[in-house]
């Protein structure tokens, strides 16, 4: 399925969580935030969140700024 | 609520300060509050011609070549308060009346024709006598004949405050008389005037209730003047950082004969009446400076352009003194007894405008 | 001690965490500062470089995150980033910032305002960055901010305090700190901040882009605290009047002959 992250498309070779995809993009779940469809997602329910299609995710950490 | 600081450290450090914190004062750009208290110091007491010069310039840039002018009607001497000093004390066998609302308007209306667009209402402090129907109905009778109609009654609670503002009333003065705690509690014998408290946080009830101005002022004779000045300081700070968009006035009421045969417990004199004014001028620029016709003649004219604001003309004290001359049982007796042409001809040959209007109450928010 | 929503500070300079030529440096220079708030601000994930991350560098033990909302260019785009930012942080400072013009990168007035109201009843801590407009602090501290943080000079721009009079304005009414922020250039615009009475100063760019910037965040530090301690000392006053005028030389005359 395709879901579109950060901006990009991103196809998904199966099903996935939240928690798959972000270890798959090698990124420590308590070091980001995740927003699917607008929604803050809590991190105890990143390994529950089935993505479906067309959905928006953002994931965003602090980065340096005034 | 604002905490009045305590009164013998107020004292305390005006006495403390030197000649070196009174110059500083004078060239400082914003003074603090120790900045007006060494300016009401003893130490400044030289310093009292310079004083006068820096008033005058701050005034005259802030306010230009202008002097206000209004006058007082007393709707009623009924009072339920003992103040020891008060014409119109419980205690007083006076003559009391209170207007009826065809009075008072008949009492404005010769006022109006004698050329005031402001005028202050007045009464003691009796409910049933001039309460907040009864202030509702004046306001709303007189809104449409003067530019700014103001007031100065017992105080009310915010709520009733609200509904004044909504009928018309433009601004409300309310002096603490004094505030040493020790002495307010010593002329104030009995009556809801004599809860120290509850008249203190009445500025802040008038600013809350959306009221364009509040005055404030001490009754200039009861306790130490300087002291009263640096309170009045204190006040004034907090009242502007709490209500930032309300206009400020301070009043200076200082004692004179009244039924009662009262005797100022503190002799203030014309000189350190100056130099409070000054004082209170070169601590807060856009405050505005009321001197009533309690004054001279001769003092309020050469005050003119030095620090004070705003004056009354033509004054009585007394409850439909304007339409019988017979009335008696004033508040105080009168300083200044010219007429409002007189004094205006005065200031106008100072080379300054005297104002009748500032505001229309036109303007304001209404029902 | 400078308290901010009830949090006390012993260090009086706030630096922002841009603009840094690495992580490491950054480090260096925010120690150098010796200062405890910092500011962080929210990105998209780099996907290619997972392993970028500041939080690597920064410790939320040692320092208070004032998460920023750069980038919102208007309330909407800045609640949702105030969000985003509570959720990563676990905390609810934000320095609210609403920067519609990405060439000044000044800050929306309105947007402002009404973000501020509703981020405010949602629970954060509040610190408004807005131009030096004086009704605008007291609207802001109406609507219950934490601070206020008036600029001195667009942001980056290193002019330095270009709106003091309207800085000693609202430093003159503020009943919360003010914290001068942007455009702080040199550690003496800092310290002419800090003397006016500012409670603090967020300082930035003129940091990260020095020549030596953990040299310059000490420096900074030392001007900060320079100008605090002046500022506490009672400065003699600037006069614009000799004192002493004489009576004569104004147009009317103050002569106190008249009084009794």
């Amino acid at each position: 399925m395709n879901i579109i992250l950060n901006g990009n498309n991103k196809s998904l070779q199966k099903p996935s969580s939240i928690l798959d995809l972000l270890k798959s993009l090698e990124l420590m779940p308590e070091t980001v935030v995740v927003e699917l469809n607008t929604t803050i997602i809590q991190p105890n329910s990143y390994d529950a969140t089935q993505f479906a299609e067309g959905d928006r995710v953002e994931i965003i950490r602090f980065v340096g700024g005034g | 609520m604002f905490q009045s600081p305590d009164f013998k450290q107020l004292s305390a450090q005006i006495r403390c300060a030197t000649s070196e914190s009174v110059e500083q004062a004078l060239s400082a750009t914003r003074l603090r509050l120790h900045d007006l208290a060494a300016l009401l110091s003893p130490a400044a007491t030289p310093y009292l011609q310079q004083m006068a010069v820096r008033s005058s310039e701050i005034t005259i840039t802030r306010f230009g070549k202008t002097t206000q002018l209004y006058a007082p009607i007393y709707l009623s001497n009924y009072c339920t308060n003992r103040c020891v000093y008060c014409g119109f004390s419980a205690d007083n066998r006076i003559k009391r009346k209170c207007l009826t609302l065809d009075e008072a308007e008949k009492e404005a209306m010769i006022l109006h024709d004698r050329g005031f667009q402001h005028i202050l209402l007045v009464s003691g402090e009796a409910v049933n006598a001039v309460g907040i129907e009864y202030m509702e109905a004046i306001a709303l009778r007189l809104r449409d004949k003067f530019a700014a109609v103001s007031i100065e009654i017992q105080p009310m609670s915010t709520e009733h405050y609200h509904r004044l503002f909504l009928a018309g009333i433009t601004a409300v003065a309310v002096y603490q008389e004094t505030y040493n705690r020790d002495i307010y509690k010593t002329v104030h014998l009995s009556g809801k005037k004599s809860d120290y408290d509850y008249r203190l946080e009445t500025p802040a009830r008038v600013a809350r209730a959306g009221m364009r101005e509040v005055g404030i002022g001490a009754l200039l004779g009861l306790a130490d003047w300087r002291a009263e000045g640096l309170a009045i300081g204190h006040h004034l700070d907090w009242l502007r950082k709490q209500f930032w968009s309300t206009a400020f006035t301070i009043s200076f009421p200082r004692m004179r004969p009244a039924t009662g045969e009262f005797e100022p417990l503190e002799i203030v004199t014309e000189s350190n009446l100056s130099q409070l004014i000054f004082a209170l001028r070169l601590f807060d620029q856009d405050v505005g400076l009321i001197v009533s016709t309690r004054e001279e003649a001769r003092y309020r004219d050469g005050m003119l352009g030095l620090g004070p604001t705003r004056y009354s003309a033509g004054s009585c004290t007394a409850p439909g003194g304007y339409g019988n001359s017979d009335a008696d049982a004033e508040q105080f007796s009168v300083g200044d007894h010219r007429s409002l042409e007189e004094v205006c001809t005065v200031i106008r040959s100072k080379g300054f405008d005297p104002v009748y209007k500032d505001w229309d109450c036109g303007f304001q928010t209404t029902y | 001690m400078l308290c901010i929503a009830g949090t006390e500070f012993r260090s009086r300079l706030f630096l922002g965490t841009g603009k840094f030529s690495s992580s490491t440096v950054m480090a260096k220079a925010i120690e150098a500062s010796d200062c405890q708030m910092i500011t962080v601000a929210l990105r998209r994930v780099d996907l290619e470089n997972p392993d970028d991350d500041i939080m690597k560098a920064l410790s939320q033990r040692e320092y208070t995150f004032l998460p920023n909302t750069s980038g919102a260019r208007n309330a909407d785009e800045a609640i949702r980033l105030a969000h985003i930012a509570r959720a990563a942080s676990g905390s609810s400072w934000l320095k609210l910032e609403v920067t519609p013009d990405p060439r000044t990168l000044l800050p929306d007035p309105v947007e402002t305002l009404f973000a501020t109201e509703k981020l405010v009843k949602d629970g954060f801590i509040v610190l408004p960055y807005m131009n030096a407009d004086p009704i605008l602090a007291l609207k802001l501290q109406d609507a219950g901010a934490a601070a206020v943080m008036p600029l001195g000079s667009p942001i980056g721009t290193n002019q330095g305090v270009l709106t003091d009079f309207q800085v000693a304005i609202i430093i003159e009414q503020a009943r919360v700190p003010v914290v001068v922020d942007a455009g702080i250039g040199a550690p003496s615009h800092a310290a002419y901040a800090m003397e006016m009475g500012a409670d603090a100063v967020l300082v930035n760019t003129a940091i990260s882009v020095a020549g030596d910037p953990v040299a310059m965040a000490a420096a900074f530090a030392k001007a900060v605290e320079a100008g605090r301690t002046a500022y506490i000392a009672g400065m003699g006053q600037k006069s614009k009047h000799a004192s002493a005028s004489s009576p004569e030389s104004g147009q009317l005359s103050s002569d106190l002959g008249f009084l009794a």
